[in-house]
């Protein structure tokens, strides 16, 4: 008989109610006024990077393969959404100002204007192709997952096929990403060059309501969003699927042997984590209120990879505890937050030093604690280790059998 | 007899005067007639006989002349040169420009030639000019000749040309000749003659020059004008001509009544509403262009706004008329030869830009190489992948940067930075191996991720310390400039210290692989470190010196990256994923795989450059996603290893 994914999965449960108290104690000291519209929006936005962190410790830490492109796949979805938005809001301000002419204005005139209105900055007032969709959230919405889905496939597919793995992949992903944010930087992209999309967190149709409400409103859906994707990831790395994508990750020849389609699978879950990372983005950015091609650049995922890398890979809880301490952090470093540390001849700015201490913090995790912070949980309750007998892969020197211990 | 004596008495008191009187000064008295009131006829003849006395103070005079800067003293009859000054005028003698004292207002007449006279004037001193003996005013006359070109100048600057001494001088003269008898030519044929000696000169003033000569305006008529030399005849309807530009021409000619727009229909209703209502439609109605028109039509019949043109009379309008570009030049042969000569001109354009286009490409990919031949080495032949390599780029630019701080001579600095770079980056590339990689061989995900955690910490480090803007890093004065081959093919004296850097750098490490007991070593322990482990080579102190050689290039190209553009703490970043993909691209773990990639990356991405200008962002894209391809097709590289080294 087939146990349920809770009774495998315990930890499912303890993410589920821990993510539950959270919401529910963020949304009573917001209530209260306890804590501030823009630290509710933080905690939102930090919500979406944990949910973009779980696709990418399934992409990685279960499949193997280093995506250097989750962020961009993000990014996708945060600008699909953002043309929705930006449209419809640039709507409405132009039909306020059209309705003082004269005639009533025409469809075209319209939409000139909103051109005018959008483009104006990059020196032109024609709607790209890639606008088509945007003026109707039914067909632009799926975007949201499309673009990035199909871009992964198309990408996945080619690399894939080609039995391109290991960092060949990952600096193949970082070219793809660089290219992209390089396509995005160019202002006749379609999408404002290096301006980017802005005033997103204005929702169209909500104009009565207030921005604390919004960020609440959009807090519980990343929380929702957050437990959704735990749930399906959890499910999808479980079972035998779970098991043939992890063994590809220990041993892709050996699972080809034996007669599976690595290629299929390697592709299914680059593009399922893709479009789930666009679907975080679409979530993040309406909180964050602007979208720029740096948020596409590939040094955000290299910073994707080194928050699972800290939170644990190979465990879905360790990417969220990864991208929710080191984010969290991040903000509390750079924010001016942390105090200066006076050292007599040099005071040390936390706001210059702490990419340092970032960049130091991971060497370390790297060398000495490669289970990231999720292994101290291993200390509670020990992980299950199959006994693994003999020779644990044909490539000498490798660590597997370190990490492979309990 | 009265006038007589008084010119005596006058003669006596300005003796001094009178009797110093120059060669310069005897001559104009002799022509004293045609210098006071002269014409443009009449000039010449003086023109004539000061150019023929040779004396070496007409030019002077001339130009005064020519500026209005010459005076008739009216008390003794003398010319000199008067500059205004206070009340009067000061004086120079005109033989010697020293000062003669002053003289009121009253006293002097100032010599005033008219335009004509003063082109005559400008004609003759221009020939004294060109012919001067001094070789930088013969050059100074031309350039100015070149400068503001016209008709007046061709005669005297021909007949300069066969006494001119200077070899180059006399071919700038000729061909100067040439551009001008090409515009000003008296006949057809010598114009023809001209423009066809002007067929083999690439620079841009000739191109300018034919150019003008082809330069055209649009004509519209019922019929083709027949005596008009017509460049070029237009069917409109089709994608050269559209049918809206058509009548739009026709109505720039005025044979046409204007199209009424869109924005005018609008302007005209909103002008015409009268109680919500405008040519009997509601005003709320009018959100589309179909009503706006229709309430628009309604409203001309009623003759308050002019009809709108149907699109069938705008078509009969068009199939009326002729559309041609006409010469301004009214001469067909010489308009046909300037345009043979233009077509052959740019021929050879085209293939000098090619050569250029090649230039560039082999500068960029010496780039390239540089940056990416350090990583050769520790990825392609030890198989470390090393995210941190950008940053010993930006190292060693800032090594150079801080070594001309200290030492102000450029030459001198450049040459101490090299080394110091090296030995900088070096010794980070060795302390990086002994704490980092050597604890992650042989899992090459980690060591990505613990480079790239470095990174981030040393470009953060470099922003902290050296500050975000860009730093210079000033070339030596011999290293400015640039070798130009014609006005087309030109290159910077600093690629091709980069190329230069790059063969050097190719063959010394060719030498050490291949020649040195290093090499051996390192080739050995790359292949099998066990084996070689027994054969009595250190495998530990190998990976440390390879790495540690692989880091301090890294660190030289980083003094000539940065000799080429700026330094800045993110410069690394820029190069890390282009190296990585010219050591993917040309075949890992091998020196020629590595030239060959960054030589096709190079010459690929000019070439996308060249296909879409004025685009560099978008020419990185295109390569980016022209390389994911290539992977495709060669996925080991271009120079793929076979065999046991292959690793599988």
């Amino acid at each position: 008989m087939r146990r349920s994914l809770v009774a495998t999965h315990p930890s499912v449960l303890w993410f589920l109610l821990a993510l539950a108290l959270v919401t529910l104690g963020v949304t009573g000291l917001a209530e209260a006024g306890l804590i501030s519209t823009s630290f509710v929006k933080t905690l939102g936005k930090t919500l979406c990077l944990a949910l973009v962190a779980v696709a990418m410790d399934v992409v990685w830490g279960y499949c193997g393969i280093l995506s250097l492109g989750h962020l961009a796949f993000f990014g996708i979805g945060g600008y699909a959404i953002g043309m929705w938005l930006m449209y419809v809001r640039t709507e409405e301000i132009v039909a306020v100002s059209l309705a003082a002419e004269a005639l009533p204005p025409t469809p075209q005139e319209i939409r000139d204007a909103i051109g005018t209105q959008i483009f104006g900055v990059v020196g032109s007032s024609d709607f790209p192709w890639i606008w088509s969709f945007a003026d109707r959230a039914w067909l632009q919405f799926p975007m949201i997952v499309i673009v990035p889905g199909l871009l992964a496939l198309v990408f996945g597919w080619l690399a894939f096929r080609s039995r391109v793995t290991g960092v060949y992949l990952s600096i193949l992903t970082q070219a793809m990403t660089l290219a992209l944010s390089l396509h995005l930087f160019q202002n006749d992209s379609g999408l404002r060059g290096n301006n980017g999309l802005s005033g997103l967190q204005n929702i169209p149709g909500l104009d009565g309501i207030g921005q604390d409400r919004i960020s609440i409103w959009f807090f519980w859906a990343s929380a929702a969003a957050l437990a959704a994707g735990y749930v399906f990831f959890a499910w999808i790395v479980s079972g035998r699927m779970g098991s043939v994508i992890r063994a590809i990750r220990d041993d892709e020849a050996r699972v080809r042997f034996l007669g599976y389609h690595v290629e299929s699978y390697k592709l299914f879950v680059f593009t399922v984590t893709a479009m789930v990372a666009g679907l975080a983005g679409a979530l993040y950015f309406p909180q964050a209120g602007i979208i720029n091609p740096a948020e596409v650049a590939p040094i955000a995922s290299v910073y994707l990879a080194v928050w699972v890398a800290i939170g644990g890979r190979g465990r879905l809880y360790g990417a969220v505890i990864g991208a929710v301490f080191v984010s969290l952090l991040s903000s509390w470093f750079t924010g001016g937050g942390a105090p200066s540390v006076s050292l007599g001849v040099y005071t040390i700015h936390w706001t210059e030093w702490w990419l340092v201490l970032l960049g130091l913090s991971f060497v370390a995790v790297t060398l000495f604690a490669p289970k990231g912070i999720g292994g101290l949980f291993d200390r509670i309750a020990p992980r299950p280790v199959a006994d693994r007998q003999g020779d644990y892969g044909p490539d000498a020197g490798a660590w597997r059998r370190e990490e492979g211990e309990p | 007899m009265l006038r007589a004596l008084i010119f005596a008495l006058a003669a006596l008191t300005w003796l001094p005067a009178a009797a110093g009187a120059g060669p310069l000064q005897t001559l104009l008295q002799d022509h004293r007639a045609g210098i006071e009131a002269p014409s443009r006829r009449s000039v010449e003849a003086v023109l004539d006989a000061l150019v023929a006395s040779a004396l070496p103070g007409v030019p002077l005079f001339l130009e005064r002349w020519q500026d209005k800067g010459v005076a008739l003293h009216a008390a003794d009859g003398l010319f000199y040169y008067a500059t205004p000054a206070g009340d009067g005028y000061a004086l120079a003698d005109i033989d010697s420009d020293a000062p003669a004292g002053t003289a009121p207002r009253g006293a002097i007449t100032e010599l005033r030639p008219n335009g004509g006279v003063r082109r005559e004037i400008a004609g003759a001193l221009v020939a004294f000019q060109l012919s001067a003996p001094e070789i930088g005013r013969r050059r100074a006359a031309v350039d100015a000749i070149a400068r503001s070109t016209s008709a007046d100048h061709l005669e005297p600057l021909r007949a300069s040309i066969a006494d001119e001494p200077d070899p180059g001088l006399r071919a700038t003269k000729a061909r100067l000749a040439d551009l001008l008898a090409a515009r000003f030519g008296a006949t057809t044929a010598e114009r023809v003659a001209a423009i066809e000696a002007l067929g083999d000169d690439l620079s841009v003033d000739v191109r300018a020059v034919l150019n003008q000569i082809l330069a055209t305006t649009a004509g519209v008529a019922a019929k083709l004008p027949p005596e008009a030399n017509i460049a070029r005849q237009w069917r409109p309807g089709t994608a050269d001509l559209p049918a809206e530009a058509a009548y739009a021409r026709l109505v720039a000619a005025g044979l046409a009544p204007p199209v009424v727009g869109r924005d005018q229909i609008r302007a005209a209703l909103a002008a015409h509403v009268a109680q919500g209502r405008v040519g009997g439609f509601a005003v709320a109605a009018l959100n589309s262009d179909a009503a706006r028109f229709a309430a628009y039509a309604a409203l001309a019949e009623t003759g308050a706004v002019a009809p709108t043109l149907t699109p069938e009379a705008q078509a009969a309008a068009v199939a009326a008329h002729v559309f041609f570009d006409e010469y301004r030049e009214a001469d067909a042969e010489v308009t046909d030869a300037a345009r043979a000569a233009l077509g052959a001109i740019e021929a050879r354009v085209g293939a000098y830009q090619m050569a250029d286009l090649a230039l560039d490409a082999l500068s960029l990919a010496s780039i390239y190489f540089l940056a990416a031949i350090g990583l050769a080495i520790t990825f392609g032949v030890m198989g470390v992948i090393n995210m941190a390599h950008g940053e010993f780029i930006m190292m060693g630019a800032y090594t150079g940067y801080v070594v001309q701080r200290i030492v102000p001579d450029y030459t001198v600095s450049i040459l101490l930075a090299l080394p110091l770079a090296f030995a900088v980056t070096f010794a980070a590339g060795v302390a990086m191996e002994r704490l980092v990689i050597r604890h992650l061989y042989h899992r090459p995900l980690e060591t990505l991720l613990a480079t790239f955690g470095l990174s981030i910490g040393l470009q953060q480090l470099a922003k902290t310390i050296f500050g975000t803007q860009a730093r210079p890093l000033t070339s030596p004065a011999w290293l400015d400039g640039a070798w130009v081959l014609n006005d087309v093919v030109a290159i910077s004296h600093i690629r091709i210290a980069i190329f230069v850097l790059a063969l050097v750098f190719l063959g010394l490490i060719l030498f050490i692989l291949k020649r040195t007991r290093l090499g051996l070593e390192v080739r050995a322990v790359t292949q099998n470190p066990g084996m070689a482990g027994s054969l009595g080579i250190n495998p530990d102190r190998i990976n440390m010196l390879t790495f540690g050689l692989g880091s301090g290039i890294a660190g030289i190209a980083g003094v000539a990256i940065g000799l080429y553009a700026k330094v800045t703490s993110e410069m690394g970043a820029d190069y890390i994923v282009q190296s990585f993909m010219t050591v993917v691209v040309g075949g890992v773990g091998n020196v020629w795989g590595t030239l060959a990639g960054a030589a096709m990356i190079g010459f690929v991405q000019k070439l996308i450059e060249w296909l879409n200008p004025s685009n560099t962002l978008a020419a990185q894209t295109y390569m980016i996603l022209f390389i994911i391809l290539f992977i495709q097709i060669r996925p080991k590289g271009i120079v793929a290893l076979r065999g046991r080294a292959a690793g599988d």
